[in-house]
């Protein structure tokens, strides 16, 4: 049997949520990144932690996106799904491409499963799913004869079954074991016996798949050429806790975060609460407000001060926003974005908290905003923002969603030193000023940044508030002409920052006939779908913004260079209309609102009509 | 902390912003016991920070010489976890009202007791708002006539000393604004508690409340009224020191000294006994049963500050000495 070679290759695991189908995900891409595959995966759970069991609420899948070139996306369609039971494979059937293939576990499929999961007759038999090859594979049963002379208890046994799974997954997609069976050795090293349940049951699926003749051909994803360098798997929520540590450290702070826990950005919580061997200090806070005003008091005491959280937590810490603005502090703000309003859909991806980000706060009150693009991609911006916020004074947001913050993808490790450098702060030295002429108030010429000055330091002692202040003394000051000048202070403040920040980049020709801007997590997507115009000979170029407010100097040049705009957003158009007030354009939008990133193919024909509806085809 | 033990004046201690509280506020006393307290402390000026919230109290911050910080309404407890947590060697004062930090504010208030931070918390209590001018607040009586109760409140008022207690609270003690001397030993013994310390004062709003502690707190009828609390002393009060408190079946009663009944039949603070803590705060109700103040309770407990140092270094020095760089390459990587 020869391998039939694919340049990528999605595949979905999905079943009950304990049947283990994120690990075995995981085990997966792990292992086809160690054979040299370019990744990216994304997990679906529900966001009941124990949904009851086979139904379709209860459904958790993972997605692994493997190919032999550079992976952007964890992948549209589906070429491989496998069901561990009759919920999972309803649940998923419609992501699966016409012809792809499906892995059952047949021992699941009996009458009160299929009952739990909607069907009245046994879509195994009824033939539809003619348009797909199934594979029938006696999982449940097969793990346990497996593992006959194991001693432990069935229970235990049945719990196997997700390794048997991915041993016939490793047979059909020409995966080694090596990867997986040292990770089994090191997880369970305490207990040899369920070393060798896992091993066993990974093996036994394996070699099910190679024997049974089930499976009539296998398929090879060849390595992908990569960057030489050393490597690891990150998801966007440990890259965006890794960038603050870093952050921190170059700017030779302790860090702060003081933090409330809300899906999708709790894991930032727990990631950062792991690193005390760095001295990072996490604060659990009563609420959100208690998360922002612990970080802002850590700034005020010379800390870098951070706060992460997801829309609803947002809305809870604009007032404080406001204080930080008002204090002129580093503060940096983590939105995890996920789909609203209200509760909305906890465990789905939206990205529609730009407005939020923007203008939710009283008063004129502008902070920088900046987006990550990619799961490794959160560690440099949640680093830019930091440094962004210490340079410059001011609370910074950096947006994220759970689109990548849940997804993953090797990152090629950065040259730390070369990368990031020291970051200077605005912190005074207090034994090298003189109290009668060092004041807080003094700024920068440059940013208009003013002096960090800390308790602690003898001599400086100053009292500030949410009050307006006086724009020289600092003082209280209810002064029309002062409102007006610091108002218009703060707004120049931060649109100075555009002085320090890199120029917008594109990916394509400097002009053209469609300019595709994006910003946030549909990155991989945008980018996937203009290349592939761009192939098909279309003058199309892509844009894509991680410094939203304020744009870098350079955007409206590239703006004027193309014929047509358009701004792909899961939102109902928030960066378009941004940009059709800064700029002299008219910029189109695409929505998509469904929980849902975008899918490479929808993006392709948004542009083309766009392009037709535009006579430029 | 400090090598060396520096005098300071009263004047170092203010500023030269104008004081904007109306004539005749209770807060001019606080701020002057404040002041002077400060000079009693042991502490570094440059070390002293005054956090405070939003309402007349939380100007305050305004008035001192210290590093102070006027936050947002409700909030000042939260920053001031923030601040000490950054730097656990300041010194932190977070002033606060009624509204402020009872009602707004409630939740950090009693978080912030639970965590044992070690910071002091002064709640000016006037039973008003009084900078939104004159509305009811979680401290006002029942059936109080407001500009938001015209016809008389019907929101039942908090017992703040029992809500401190059932916080978690390690420090409790009462004043009353009209009693500088004893406001300003109170402060100290605040300052001196390690972990949170909750000073409630009996403060008059002379616009919009005015007389509504007066019982207790006016020179002519305060010593009637005033059960002034000292540990391991007995509970005697009043203007001829002829009144005490006899523990009966469990019950608090005042009793007239003599005639059979003699200083060793009083009950003797204990401010380490949180259930007697809990009966003087149920019973204050002057003129009735005289207002408990003074160091009512106390005990020592682990500091949430304090454990959070100490985990960062027993973790530092478990897993040894490492930098980024150290979790970057650290766990599953590869080479290409």
């Amino acid at each position: 049997m020869t391998a039939q070679i694919h340049e990528s290759i999605v595949i979905r695991f999905s079943g009950d949520s304990g049947d283990g189908m994120q690990l075995t995900g995981t085990q997966f891409s792990n292992t086809s990144a160690v054979m040299g595959n370019d990744i990216a995966t994304f997990p679906d759970y529900p966001s009941e932690i124990r949904a009851p069991q086979g139904t379709i609420a209860g459904v958790s899948g993972f997605q692994v996106h493997f190919g032999s070139t550079e992976i952007f996306t964890p992948g549209d369609d589906v070429d491989m799904l496998v069901a561990m039971n009759p919920a999972a494979l309803k649940a998923n059937l419609e992501a699966l491409k016409i012809g792809g293939h499906i892995i059952v576990n047949i021992d699941a499929f009996n009458k009160v499963n299929l009952s739990k999961a909607g069907y009245e007759n046994n879509p195994l038999e009824t033939g539809e799913l003619s348009k797909y090859t199934v594979i029938h594979a006696p999982i449940t049963s097969q793990t346990i004869a497996a593992l006959a002379d194991v001693e432990i208890d069935n229970k235990s046994k049945d719990r196997c079954k997700n390794f048997y799974a991915l041993g016939l997954t490793y047979f059909f997609y020409n995966r080694n074991l090596e990867t997986t069976i040292a990770w089994i050795e090191d997880k369970f090293k305490k207990n040899k016996l369920m070393i060798d349940a896992n091993i066993l049951a990974l093996k036994a699926g394996r070699n099910f798949a190679e024997t049974s003749e089930v499976i009539v051909s296998t398929y090879s994803v060849p390595a992908a050429v990569i960057a030489p360098g050393t490597y690891r798997q990150i998801n966007g929520n440990q890259a965006t806790a890794w960038g603050l540590i870093k952050a921190a450290e170059s700017a030779g702070l302790e860090l702060f975060l003081g933090s409330y826990p809300i899906t999708p950005a709790t894991d930032i919580l727990h990631e950062l609460a792991k690193q005390k061997q760095l001295g990072v200090k996490t604060f659990q806070a009563e609420d959100e407000i208690a998360g922002i005003c612990s970080a802002i008091g850590a700034s005020c005491a010379g800390d870098l001060g951070v706060t992460t959280s997801s829309g609803p937590g947002i809305a809870l810490k604009c007032e404080a926003i406001g204080l930080a603005i008002s204090y002129e502090i580093p503060l940096v703000i983590v939105n995890v974005q996920r789909g609203g309003p209200s509760t909305g859909l906890p465990t789905k991806t939206e990205q529609a908290d730009l407005n939020q980000a923007l203008y939710g706060r009283n008063g004129e009150a502008p902070i920088v905003v900046v987006a990550a693009s990619r799961p490794s991609n959160c560690f440099h911006m949640a680093y830019e923002a930091s440094r962004i916020a210490l340079e410059h004074m001011t609370p910074v947001m950096l947006l994220t969603d759970g689109y990548i913050a849940n997804g993953t993808e090797p990152w090629k490790l950065p040259d730390l030193d070369v990368e990031y450098p020291a970051i200077k702060t605005r912190m005074i030295v207090a034994e090298n000023e003189n109290p009668e002429t060092t004041k807080w108030t003094q700024r920068d010429e440059k940013t208009l940044a003013r002096k960090w000055i800390v308790p602690g330091m003898k001599g400086f002692e100053y009292q500030i508030g949410g009050l307006e202040k006086d724009i020289l003394k600092g003082n209280v000051s209810h002064n029309p002409l002062n409102h007006q000048k610091m108002s218009d202070l703060r707004e120049k403040k931060i649109a100075l920052v555009a002085e320090n920040i890199p120029l917008q980049t594109l990916e394509g020709e400097d002009s053209g006939d469609l300019l595709v801007v994006s910003w946030g997590g549909t990155y991989g997507s945008v980018l996937m779908a203009v290349k592939r115009l761009q192939q098909k000979g279309i003058k199309v170029s892509h844009m894509h913004m991680h410094y939203i407010y304020p744009m870098p100097k350079n955007v409206g040049d590239i703006f004027s260079k193309f014929k047509k705009i358009i701004v792909p957003e899961l939102n109902k158009g928030q960066l378009k209309d941004l940009i059709n007030a800064k700029y002299p354009v008219q910029a189109t939008g695409f929505s998509k609102m469904q929980g849902l990133s975008f899918k490479i193919s929808e993006l392709e024909e948004a542009f083309y009509n766009a392009l037709k509806e535009g006579k430029l085809l | 902390m400090s090598e060396q033990v520096i005098e300071y004046k009263k004047k170092d201690f203010t500023n030269d912003t104008e004081v904007r509280w109306c004539p005749g506020c209770g807060d001019y006393s606080i701020l002057s016991s404040l002041q002077l307290a400060l000079t009693k402390v042991g502490k570094k000026k440059e070390e002293i920070v005054c956090v405070s919230g939003i309402g007349c109290s939380s100007r305050f911050p305004y008035y001192m010489g210290t590093y102070g910080f006027h936050t947002i309404h409700g909030r000042a407890p939260a920053v001031a976890s923030g601040i000490k947590l950054a730097n656990p060697d300041l010194s932190l004062w977070i002033i606060t009202g009624d509204g402020d930090g009872m009602s707004i504010g409630g939740n950090h208030l009693i978080h912030a007791m639970r965590r044992n931070i070690d910071f002091n918390i002064l709640l000016f209590n006037n039973e008003i708002y009084g900078l939104t001018k004159g509305q009811y607040s979680p401290t006002t009586e029942k059936g109080t006539v407001t500009k938001s109760s015209p016809y008389g409140s019907i929101d039942r008022p908090f017992n703040t000393g029992k809500l401190a207690i059932g916080s978690g609270v390690t420090f409790l003690a009462k004043t009353i604004d009209t009693d500088p001397k004893h406001m300003m030993e109170m402060m100290v013994k605040a300052d001196q508690h390690k972990g949170t310390s909750f000073l409630e004062i009996y403060q008059n709003c002379v616009i919009f409340n005015d007389k509504v502690h007066d019982v207790y707190t006016s020179r002519t009828t305060r010593d009637d009224n005033c059960l002034y609390l000292e540990h391991g002393k007995p509970m005697i009060f009043g203007k001829e020191k002829d009144k005490g408190i006899r523990l009966n079946n469990f019950a608090l009663e005042v009793v007239q000294l003599g005639d059979g009944i003699s200083e060793n039949d009083l009950l003797v603070h204990d401010k380490h006994n949180e259930i007697l803590a809990y009966q003087l705060l149920n019973y204050s109700n002057p003129p009735h049963f005289p207002m408990a103040i003074g160091e009512i309770f106390e005990k020592q407990d682990a500091i949430y500050n304090e454990d959070m140092v100490a985990q960062i270094e027993a973790v530092k020095k478990k897993k040894g000495p490492s930098t980024f760089k150290d979790l970057l390459y650290s766990g599953d990587t590869w080479k290409v």
